[in-house]
């Protein structure tokens, strides 16, 4: 088992022939293997997470505490929240589709550092040990936001094993996100200018940005709060002289950039989706880019709308709220764009399609109902309510997982070779668009009932929505389940892919699926901009 | 149409709802306009539908700002109606009653200055301007009435207040709206809206020793008088007339000696060191509650300097 492998693999063969052994996987430097390893680990902790959805889901059910006590509760959402955030989502398309894609799509080789990316991995397996070991022995009861002096001061479970996991993973995507932007810049292939750049790519580069600017935020917050809890350094407690506020400040500068890690990566994937499923350019491609990185630069001035009834000044939640609103035009063109891009298309109904409408739709709603929150005489009402849990839960998993998903469903074929049932694959998107509404969308109503967020035990007022929103989480789960059955199936009986079978535009189509280790036989020289799919 | 979904009872309620239904329906047209796109065209070109796909690239700049600008004014337009009834939410008027909150894990605690005390409950009057000043006993909680359409967050080591006029007669849920714990969920009450008359009965029935007093039997009981008293031999500062006055600290700067002045001067008192004395004030820190700051805060407002009137 760990024989080394044979230093050149045949010709011919493809990355996965590589090397069989788990040495040749553990130690790889092949970015596209590293994809592979964060797949599989992303999937192990979304599975987790989704365990802790569904027991919160299924506590729900009725309004008195019946499954769990309130502190198994207050556990359970915690760390659904802790997982889904840091081990799911701001790893997600970056971290797997990112890695596999990226050096493809500018006809690179690999990643800039490729030693690099694979301690990445290792960051994020270490961050992730601490989480499980936080999980094991008993959990932590804070939220994923860790407000203090509640975290610091207060809770009595495992606040600094949560916190180191989260501090570790940090660094993953802050190593994560240097490569890529090494990367672009000094890599791209002959004739791959900044224009003719696939948008998934520019989305790469622009989630890139965030993270290395926005993750050592967190990283410092956390320090502090290990400070504060460990050595009673007044920071964030006021009877130590610190203020409880300024760590809201300092986590929400962090974790609003964060909520654009998780979805630019999304807008990058969905883009390549229209334009493969339309056969058609994007409208509007100038456009597209610079929204991108305005909003990965707004979206660094937004941060105090998480906080307008924290009791900041009337002048700052103005500012704050205008900010808001401006952050949501860039949104706006790129969901107009899209709708564009369909027009005069040659539209085919793949699930990658299907997934990538209904993200376009989700994201909207979603994307709306922010700006809701960003009406401050609103947000007075709405905010900490269930109005809030459908706002982001609309942009997380109804923007990113279902992007991230439609991803996996276009990309399949080039990272395994093989095709999947496409009749099953379309049916699974569609589920998975009523499935999620049917979750989602009461949570809006309960919100606007007023029913507050992290409740144990709620009035029995709210049970009919919880019990609609709880048996969508059922539909929504068998959604999940299915493409990770008939996905794994394909790799054994799935018939050969061939080079592309989308007949899709970009470099990584060019070559062999699977591609082979150093991604093409020699160095492609680029003549045209992307989505060049008219003859 | 809103309205069905929640009570409305209070000042702000119509409001809020009118602006939240603005924005509904505006958002409405949005997805409308875009779904029906999308569909339109979905089914219009489909693979193999014989559909005009000729000049399908005619790119136009104005096509992308109008439906950029148009949109965004509109919603702008919302915005500064929303920043408008903010600003009033904010604003309590000069004769809004004071009533007093101390939020701790997992209850609230409320003092109306007659010295009525009150928990899980808060009783108010009908149609009367009334500001709640509150402030947390230990983690963050929030102060959350769905019918008054109204939250603020309650600090620990800070007061922030709300203020609302409540008109309709009933009982509305109060939720604790920030995760504060373990039974957070269960931190919840009632506001009792009564009738003028009732009220002032209800004040009456449950009148006790007022807020003031309270505070000066803790001046004589913690021993302020020692140092603070005018027969005092130790170099402290007289707190007659101290409420709502300029004070000089030792850095130089200035500072008006307002709710959290005086609580910080009482709990953390190193933190700002009065000009020309001495660090020697003791922390009451752990020593006494937030409620029993409220009642010395309102001993001293009680007490103006010789010469003063009580504001």
């Amino acid at each position: 088992m760990t024989r080394p492998e044979s230093p050149v693999p045949p010709h011919g063969a493809s990355y996965l022939e590589a090397g069989y052994s788990l040495r040749s996987w553990l130690l790889t430097h092949d970015h596209k293997r590293i994809a592979i390893l964060y797949t599989l680990s992303i999937t192990f902790f979304f599975a987790l997470g989704g365990i802790a959805a569904m027991l919160i889901r299924l506590e729900l059910v009725t309004p008195n505490g019946t499954l769990m006590s309130a502190e198994t509760y207050n556990k359970a959402f915690t760390f659904h929240g802790i997982v889904m955030v840091w081990f799911f989502l701001i790893p997600s398309i970056p971290a797997t589709l990112g890695n596999f894609l990226l050096p493809l799509m500018i006809g690179a080789r690999d990643v800039a550092f490729p030693r690099l990316n694979l301690f990445s991995w290792y960051l994020y397996m270490v961050g992730g040990l601490f989480t499980i070991a936080m999980l094991l022995l008993g959990g932590v009861d804070t939220g994923w936001t860790f407000y203090t002096p509640f975290s610091t001061m207060f809770s009595n479970t495992h606040v600094i094993l949560a916190a180191v996991g989260v501090f570790v993973v940090g660094f993953s995507s802050i190593f994560t996100g240097i490569n890529f932007i090494v990367t672009v810049h000094s890599m791209r292939a002959p004739g791959m200018t900044w224009y003719r750049l696939p948008l998934f790519v520019w989305s790469m580069y622009a989630v890139a940005l965030v993270m290395v600017l926005a993750t050592p935020v967190l990283a410092m917050t956390l320090s502090l709060i290990a400070l504060e809890r460990l050595f009673g350094v007044g920071i964030f407690n006021p009877a130590l002289g610190g203020d409880p506020v300024l760590f809201e400040h300092f986590f929400w500068f962090y974790s609003h950039p964060a909520v654009y890690i998780m979805v630019l990566p999304a807008m990058g994937v969905v883009s390549e989706l229209i334009t493969a499923g339309v056969h058609r350019r994007i409208f509007g491609y100038k456009f597209m880019t610079w929204s991108m990185l305005a909003i990965a630069v707004i979206g660094f001035m937004v941060w105090g709308h998480h906080m307008f009834v924290s009791g900041m000044s009337t002048y700052a939640g103005v500012v704050f709220s205008v900010l808001s609103f401006i952050v949501a035009v860039p949104s706006a063109i790129k969901v107009f764009n899209w709708t564009a891009s369909l027009y005069k298309g040659d539209i085919e109904f793949s699930a990658p399609m299907l997934y990538a409408l209904g993200f376009i739709g989700l994201f909207l709603l979603g994307g709306l109902t922010g700006l809701f929150l960003a009406a401050t005489a609103l947000d007075v009402s709405l905010t900490q309510t269930y109005f809030v849990v459908a706002h982001f839960h609309y942009i997380m998993v109804g923007g990113s997982v279902m992007a991230y998903l439609g991803g996996i469903h276009f990309w399949w074929p080039k990272i395994t070779g093989r095709l999947y049932h496409a009749g099953i694959a379309r049916f699974a998107a569609i589920l998975m668009f009523v499935g999620f509404n049917v979750t989602f969308f009461p949570q809006y109503i309960l919100g606007y009932e007023g029913m507050p967020r992290r409740y144990h035990d709620y009035l029995p007022q709210y049970q009919m929505w919880n019990v609609i929103s709880s048996a969508g989480a059922v539909v929504l789960a068998v959604s999940y389940l299915l493409p990770l059955a008939y996905l794994l199936w394909s790799l054994r009986y799935g018939p050969r892919a061939g080079d592309n079978p989308w007949q899709a535009k970009g470099l990584e189509w060019e070559t062999p699926s699977p591609p082979p280790p150093h991604n093409f036989e020699s160095v492609p020289l680029v003549t045209d901009g992307p989505y060049a799919y008219e003859e | 149409m809103t309205a069905a979904l929640l009570p409305a009872a209070s000042n702000f309620a119509g409001s809020v709802d009118a602006l939240f239904d603005a924005l509904l329906a505006l958002s409405a047209l949005v997805v409308l306009g875009v779904f029906t796109a999308m569909i339109w065209f979905c089914i219009k070109y489909r693979r193999g539908s014989g559909a005009d796909r000729s000049n399908r690239h005619r790119r136009s700049l104005g096509v992308e700002l109008t439906w950029t600008l148009v949109p965004f004014a509109l919603f702008v337009g919302l915005f500064g109606w929303s920043i408008g009834l903010w600003e009033r939410m904010r604003t309590p008027p000069a004769d809004a009653a004071p009533v007093y909150v101390v939020a701790k894990q997992w209850m609230w605690k409320v003092q109306h200055p007659g010295g009525q005390r009150e928990i899980n409950t808060l009783h108010v009057p009908l149609g009367q301007p009334i500001r709640l000043l509150m402030t947390s006993q230990d983690v963050i909680h929030s102060f959350y009435v769905p019918a008054f359409r109204v939250k603020q967050d309650v600090l620990p080591g800070q007061y922030t207040q709300l203020w609302f006029i409540a008109d309709k007669v009933g009982t509305w849920h109060l939720f604790c709206a920030e995760y504060c714990g373990t039974d957070h969920s269960r931190m919840g009450g009632s506001i009792v809206v009564m009738k003028t008359a009732d009220y002032a009965r209800w004040l009456e029935a449950h009148a006790d020793v007022s807020m003031a007093q309270q505070g000066a039997a803790l001046y004589r009981q913690l021993g302020c008088s020692g140092c603070h008293g005018a027969e005092s031999s130790v170099h402290a500062p007289k707190l007659e007339g101290l409420y709502g006055r300029r004070v000089p600290l030792s850095d130089g700067s200035w500072v008006v000696a307002d709710d959290r002045y005086i609580h910080d001067s009482i709990m953390l008192p190193r933190k700002q060191i009065v000009a020309g004395y001495a660090p020697i004030m003791p922390s009451f820190e752990g020593r006494i509650g937030e409620d029993d700051v409220l009642a010395l805060i309102a001993w001293m407002k009680a007490h103006p300097a010789p010469g003063e009137r009580d504001p």
